[in-house]
């Protein structure tokens, strides 16, 4: 009977189909991990103390947050030097243990063999620290100028308005810093730039020279008084602390200004839980990263990312219409055209570390270096655009997208019956009016299409920025307030790179990677959604153009 | 329709005649305009093919000349400057402005290299009666020559330069120094004249070995030990002899002496062509290592000099030909003076050589008057050039390597500016095994940079290609029979409606950033597969079978109950077998690793096949590169099945075929083409691919096509080194050959498949 079987050729057709269930639960499997892991990092998690029996027999109480666990054999362990009585196997938990700047470390593997007891206390809380990372303990204290002025039952409140007060202060000190006094910094500098222009230009008359002086010690007064304002906020920003226990029994004293957040997860209902978890998800995708980009926001990689594919669609998208329309309208059809369609296909299919390597040494050494000579021959030996830069690799990119562009405008102008240029052209329209007013309009879906499909590209190439603009941190976004306002020159964070840096580089990479996790799935979302868009343009497309031909 | 009941007159008032003036102005403008579009969308058309074609173009550009041939000139050619007779020494400083040479009685002369007008001379400080008996040079970098007289002493100097800047002019001003003092050093204490010497000072200690007039060969260490009165250390002698005149088989007259930088090695070459190789290492008790013939039999040896680093002999014959020789380890770890490669291209005696300060390369002239520029790594003749008729006696190269300075028996001195950028790379070091210095045998090795000055650059790019193709074969091997076999069922056999659902779930996937792939690759797959190896195995024989066995199964089941899911629906049927299937391979895999593999199967690989193990490896690029891949291997492959014309399959089944039947002997090979294509072009990525390679391997240039070893590919090498590289360096240039390599491999596998897809499509329309 089996052999009956197997002749009919079933069992291959359903090994056919097991290929495709495995496809299907690669994709999804691998969306719903990235799902599961990214958004799970902002809820608050409960923070356990434990009572815990090290190796040696000692007891030590431990808290934190439980990030992992998994079973091993006690084999691999007793391999690993850890004394086990028991022959099955071993549950063990990853430990946050948080106060990276008391114990050292953050985390740490517990058996729990060794777990005499574990509580959730209420009162246990969470500080979320702009230095050292998380901290965990109980809030014993809150001082003014080391004066004490809550304890006990009354401290958590006293924490929470004070905390309001330095949060307030601590965004006043970042807007002065990074707007008023950021904006008198560039202004000096663009002075200095256009004094060393004069020199060069041997201009000796005193006129614009003194201009500068007088606008130098101007901007130079404004800073004196901003930098006044400065320290009176960093005076008053540095008055509360508190004092916490932490798991050893020790006392730390933290200033509240390094304080982001502190809540207390165990004591939070279903519905506090959910607003925190909201308003972290706003923080990370509205604030800037913290801590060698491991904790915090990705605000700075969002907007470089928008700002790159914005200025890459504005010179992809009219290029690479062009080009189709001279191809399917204007050239001559022949074995000519016939090559450069290959070309262009092909051309779609070259690795991006490729364009990547054209535009460091087409774009950012040849062209960049010499507009350097050409325009900006004051800032000399420092590059202006002879340096990887957004515009660098907004025109990277345009390069590595524009056969998408081509080949999906192609496919629309293609599939435009030809009884309408003939109408339009019968009606006296010239070709470039029939063009301009008929065949465009209607190829205009395909066109989005190309465009999206360029964008969901763009938005996820790595590679070639690593080459031509993109940094770890940059220390200022490509648009201000500061003229020209679009600062093409300057580097920029990208998503995609933030993945590869925070997951590859960064030092602390166990800390880091919930938030790797996030950032992936931010950027998934991106692109899903970007192709989902486009398909569904296509496709009412085909069905626009169907009816046409009918 | 009011409009046409409205009579003619209006009509015309509405609308001028067509041959008004105005009406013809407009179509004037109209056909200006039309032709201005045809003219721009033609300029902006053809400019955007330019811009892609410029890539390639550009690519070959900056590599280009890496593979053109050094050029010289000559600059200016004169009488030597200060006294005749040949010189002892030719040297030039940094800027190869100033030459310095030592002539035979003793006097030192700065002259400026364009016109051979001296600059400053000054007359070594001998002692009263003492002549020079030997000389031998230094170190190039640090400039100390050795001067053996005939009192038994020796007297070190340099020539050095100061650069100042008044006037913010650049001036050189040379100056003789005398680093271990004024005084000779006593080397003889018979006083018999030294007729070889060889010399090196280092940091603690300074080495003289000299031959006396009487045949004995001396070594002489002077320790220095620091003085604070004085810039010149105060030195501490000792003394060893090494071998005296009519010792057993020493019979031929030395004629060089060689000691190396790191005072080490001793070469005693013999007027025979023999060469008897001192371990010096140890100063108190030098020991004979080796004695070996650097010639055949009938051919002199004519010149003998370091390569920079001193690793290397070079050795010039009386045939013209110059032999690098250096020692190698053996399996026993005894070193060597093995010839490693030979440079045949002169064909009279050298009569001298002359090695590049940074870089391996060197200068050897003859006797015609011909000097010839090599590479040593890359065994690469880069120029021959007569540059005198009389034969070379002395030659000098700059410090930068980019002129050189030549001294013929005539008394004349020629000065000859070199272009020499690249002249490490040849086809044989790009591709073929090279011999490296203090290799044991020639190898494949990609290692751009080192700390060390006199580094050799490994710039072999097989050790990557090797990589970028492992990487893409093992990503094939699973993606292939995946994409392929999930094609054919969607296009053949899945209901319409759920093909609805997977066609775009899955094509969408190819947009997936790949940087995502890699960091899941890197930081969750990675260490996921080290602790459950033998599940994924095993997962190789138990999901084909476990679907096997439950199709069979499921044929089995009532047929009321089997029609619930309707035709075209078993890949959906299949979802949870799979997933359980799955699940089950991974948790076999501890009880499987107890019991097949002693608990841990690294170890077991380790120690029972030899098999060393990474953890981020092959397999896991293979993975994590093979589903990058899928999409766009399923989405061809699906297409091409898919447009097979409907009559052909229907034609078979009505002949009774089987629906598998079918499939095999027909849709599918009418559909080969458009497979092989939805191949090659999956490859394509798969070779370029940049970020899963960079983050889910270790990144070593390893030649191992183990699965559990890791690998480097040309895109992440590329991604790695190309910002550190500078400018229009030789690291540079090859890299961008790599991206040209690259673009090629590509270009071609996608051409190919295009041209394929092309014809089928030409087929099917007639079919």
């Amino acid at each position: 009977m089996i052999k009956q079987w197997f002749k009919s050729g079933n069992p291959w057709i359903w090994l056919t189909a097991s290929a495709v269930s495995v496809s299907l639960i690669l994709v999804f499997g691998l969306l719903l991990l990235i799902a599961a892991r990214g958004l799970g990092h902002f809820w608050p998690a409960t923070v356990v103390e434990f009572d815990y029996k090290n190796a040696d027999q000692s007891t030590v109480r431990l808290i934190g947050e439980i990030q992992d666990e998994e079973t091993v054999s006690a084999q691999r362990l007793r391999d690993a030097g850890l004394n086990i009585e028991s022959d099955a196997e071993v549950t063990r938990y990853l430990i946050k243990t948080g106060n990276r700047d008391v114990d050292g470390q953050d985390f740490r593997w517990i058996l729990k063999p060794g777990i005499e007891a574990q509580r959730t206390p209420k009162t246990l809380m969470t500080v979320e620290r702009r230095e050292w990372g998380n901290l965990y303990g109980y809030l014993g204290a809150v001082q003014e100028n080391q004066q004490t002025v809550a304890e006990g039952k009354d401290a958590w409140k006293a924490l929470q308005q004070r905390l309001a007060r330095t949060t307030t202060l601590f965004t006043q000190i970042r807007q002065l810093e990074k707007g008023a006094i950021g904006s008198i910094n560039y202004k000096l500098e663009r002075l200095r730039l256009r004094e060393r222009g004069l020199e060069l230009d041997g201009n000796t008359n005193p006129a614009p020279q003194q201009a500068i002086k007088d606008e130098r010690a101007a901007l130079n007064a404004e800073y004196q008084g901003l930098q006044k304002q400065l320290s009176d906020l960093y005076t008053a920003i540095k008055r509360d602390q508190m004092l916490v226990t932490v798991s050893d029994g020790q006392t730390v004293t933290t200033p509240l200004a390094k304080v982001v957040h502190a809540y207390r997860p165990n004591a939070m209902s279903l519905l506090d839980k959910l607003g925190f978890y909201a308003a972290k998800l706003w923080e990370f995708v509205s604030d800037e990263p913290r801590e060698a980009n491991t904790e915090g926001g990705i605000f700075p990689a969002i907007f470089g990312t928008v700002m790159m594919v914005i200025i890459m669609s504005i010179m992809v998208v009219p290029f690479g219409v062009v080009a189709a329309v001279y191809l399917r309208e204007y050239a001559r059809q022949g074995p000519l055209t016939r090559l450069i369609r290959i070309a262009v296909n092909n051309l779609a299919g070259v690795p991006s570390i490729v364009y990547g390597v054209f535009g460091l040494g087409f774009f950012v050494y040849f062209l960049g270096g010499n507009l350097d000579q050409l325009f900006f021959p004051e800032a000399l030996p420092a590059p202006t655009f002879g340096t990887p830069g957004l515009m660098w690799a907004s025109l990277t990119l345009a390069l590595l997208t524009v056969p998408v562009v081509i080949v999906a405008t192609e496919e629309g102008l293609s599939r435009i019956p030809k009884s309408v240029r003939e109408g339009s052209l019968a009606l006296g329209a010239t070709k470039a009016e029939t063009l301009w007013r008929t065949v465009l309009p209607m190829a205009s879906p395909a066109i989005m299409t190309g465009l999206i499909l360029a964008i969901a590209r763009a938005a996820g190439e790595v590679a070639p920025l690593m080459l031509v603009g993109v940094v770890k941190l940059a220390p200022a976004l490509p648009l201000d307030g500061n003229m020209p306002f679009l600062h093409l020159d300057r580097k920029f964070m990208h998503l995609g790179f933030h993945i590869y840096d925070v997951g590859f580089q960064s030092p602390n990479v166990e800390a880091a990677r919930p938030l790797v996790y996030a950032t992936a799935l931010l950027l998934v979302l991106v692109i899903v959604v970007l192709n989902l868009a486009a398909i569904a343009i296509r496709n009412r497309l085909r069905e626009k153009y169907h009816a046409l031909e009918q | 329709m009011p409009d046409s009941t409205a009579p003619n007159s209006s009509v015309a008032s509405v609308l001028s005649p067509p041959d008004s003036a105005e009406n013809r102005r407009r179509r004037r403008w109209r056909m200006l305009k039309d032709r201005m579009a045809t003219y721009g969308v033609a300029l902006g058309g053809l400019s955007v093919i330019l811009a892609i074609v410029l890539i390639f173009f550009y690519l070959l550009y900056v590599v280009l000349p890496l593979f053109s041939a050094a050029e010289v000139e000559r600059s200016a050619e004169y009488a030597l400057p200060g006294d005749g007779g040949p010189s002892l020494l030719l040297a030039m400083e940094e800027q190869a402005e100033i030459g310095f040479r030592l002539s035979t009685a003793g006097r030192a002369i700065f002259f400026n290299l364009t016109d051979g007008k001296p600059i400053n001379e000054v007359t070594l400080e001998l002692p009263p009666g003492a002549e020079i008996s030997s000389f031998v040079a230094g170190e190039p970098g640090p400039a100390r020559f050795a001067l053996g007289l005939s009192d038994g002493s020796a007297l070190i100097a340099r020539h050095a330069y100061k650069v100042t800047y008044p006037n913010d002019q650049r001036l050189i001003t040379p100056v003789l120094e005398y680093p271990l003092g004024e005084e000779p050093l006593e080397i003889d204490d018979d006083g018999e004249a030294l007729t070889h010497i060889a010399f090196q000072d280092g940091e603690e200690e300074a080495t003289v070995v000299a031959e006396t007039a009487d045949g004995r060969l001396l070594l002489t260490l002077f320790a220095k030990e620091e003085s604070f009165s004085d810039d010149v250390p105060e030195l501490e002698r000792e003394q060893v002899l090494l071998s005296f005149a009519g010792q057993q088989d020493e019979t031929a007259a030395i004629v060089q002496l060689l000691l190396d930088k790191e005072q080490r090695n001793l070469y005693v070459i013999r007027a025979d062509g023999s060469l008897i190789h001192w371990d010096v290492s140890d100063k108190a008790e030098p020991h004979q290592m080796q004695k070996l013939n650097l010639v055949d039999a009938g051919l002199q040896v004519t010149y003998v000099q370091f390569l920079t680093g001193d690793v290397s002999l070079l050795v010039g014959d009386s045939s013209g030909r110059v032999v690098q020789w250096f020692e190698v380890r053996d399996e026993r770890g005894n070193k060597t003076l093995t010839p490693i490669r030979e440079f045949t291209e002169q064909s009279f005696a050298i009569s001298g050589l002359a090695s590049e300060f940074a870089r391996k390369g060197f200068i050897a002239a003859d006797t015609s008057g011909q000097i010839a520029i090599y590479h040593s790594t890359a065994q690469r003749l880069l120029l021959e050039q007569s540059v005198s008729d009389a034969a070379i006696s002395g030659l000098a190269i700059a410090p930068r390597a980019n002129a050189f300075l030549a001294e013929d028996t005539n008394g004349r001195l020629s000065f000859w500016r070199v272009h020499n950028e690249h002249p490490e790379i040849s086809w044989s070091s790009l591709w073929g095994k090279v011999w490296y210095e203090s290799y044991e045998k020639p190898v494949y090795a990609w290692q751009s940079s080192s700390a060390s000055d006199d580094f050799e650059p490994k710039l072999s790019i097989t050790p990557l290609v090797y990589g970028t193709i492992k990487a893409a074969f093992y990503a094939m091997l699973l993606a292939v029979p995946l994409a392929i076999f999930g094609a054919i069922y969607t296009a053949y056999f899945m209901a319409p409606k759920m093909r609805q659902i997977v066609k775009p779930s899955i094509e969408t996937m190819e947009a997936l950033p790949t940087v995502i792939l890699g960091f899941l690759a890197g930081l969750w797959l990675a260490p996921l597969l080290e602790a459950h190896l033998p599940g994924i195995f095993s997962l190789l024989i138990v999901v084909p079978l476990g679907v096997l066995v439950f199709a069979f199964a499921w044929q089995q089941l009532p047929a009321r109950f089997r029609h619930r899911i309707p035709e075209g629906w078993d890949a959906a049927l299949l979802l949870p077998v799979v997933l359980i299937l799955g699940a089950a391979s991974f948790g076999m895999s501890e009880t499987l690793e107890a019991t097949f593999f002693s608990g841990d199967m690294r170890a077991w690989l380790h120690d029972e096949l030899g098999v060393g193990f990474d953890q981020r490896n092959a397999l896991v690029v293979g993975l994590a590169m093979g589903f990058a891949v899928i999409p766009t291997i399923f989405s061809i492959t699906e297409d091409a099945v898919f447009s097979v014309p409907k009559h052909l399959s229907f034609g078979s089944l009505a002949l009774g075929a089987t629906p598998w039947q079918t499939l095999i002997r027909v849709v599918i090979l009418t559909a080969s083409p458009g497979i092989f294509s939805a191949v090659m072009i999956g490859m394509g990525r798969a070779v370029g691919e940049t970020m899963i390679v960079l983050m889910a391997t270790g990144n070593t240039p390893v030649m191992d096509f183990s699965i559990f070893e890791g690998m480097r590919t040309l895109s992440a090498n590329i991604a790695v080194e190309m910002p550190e590289a500078e400018v229009d360096s030789t690291h540079y240039r090859v890299l961008f050959l790599a991206a040209l390599v690259l673009f090629s491999f590509t270009f071609v596998f996608n051409t190919l498949a295009e041209i394929v897809r092309q014809r089928l499509r030409v087929k099917y329309s007639s079919l």
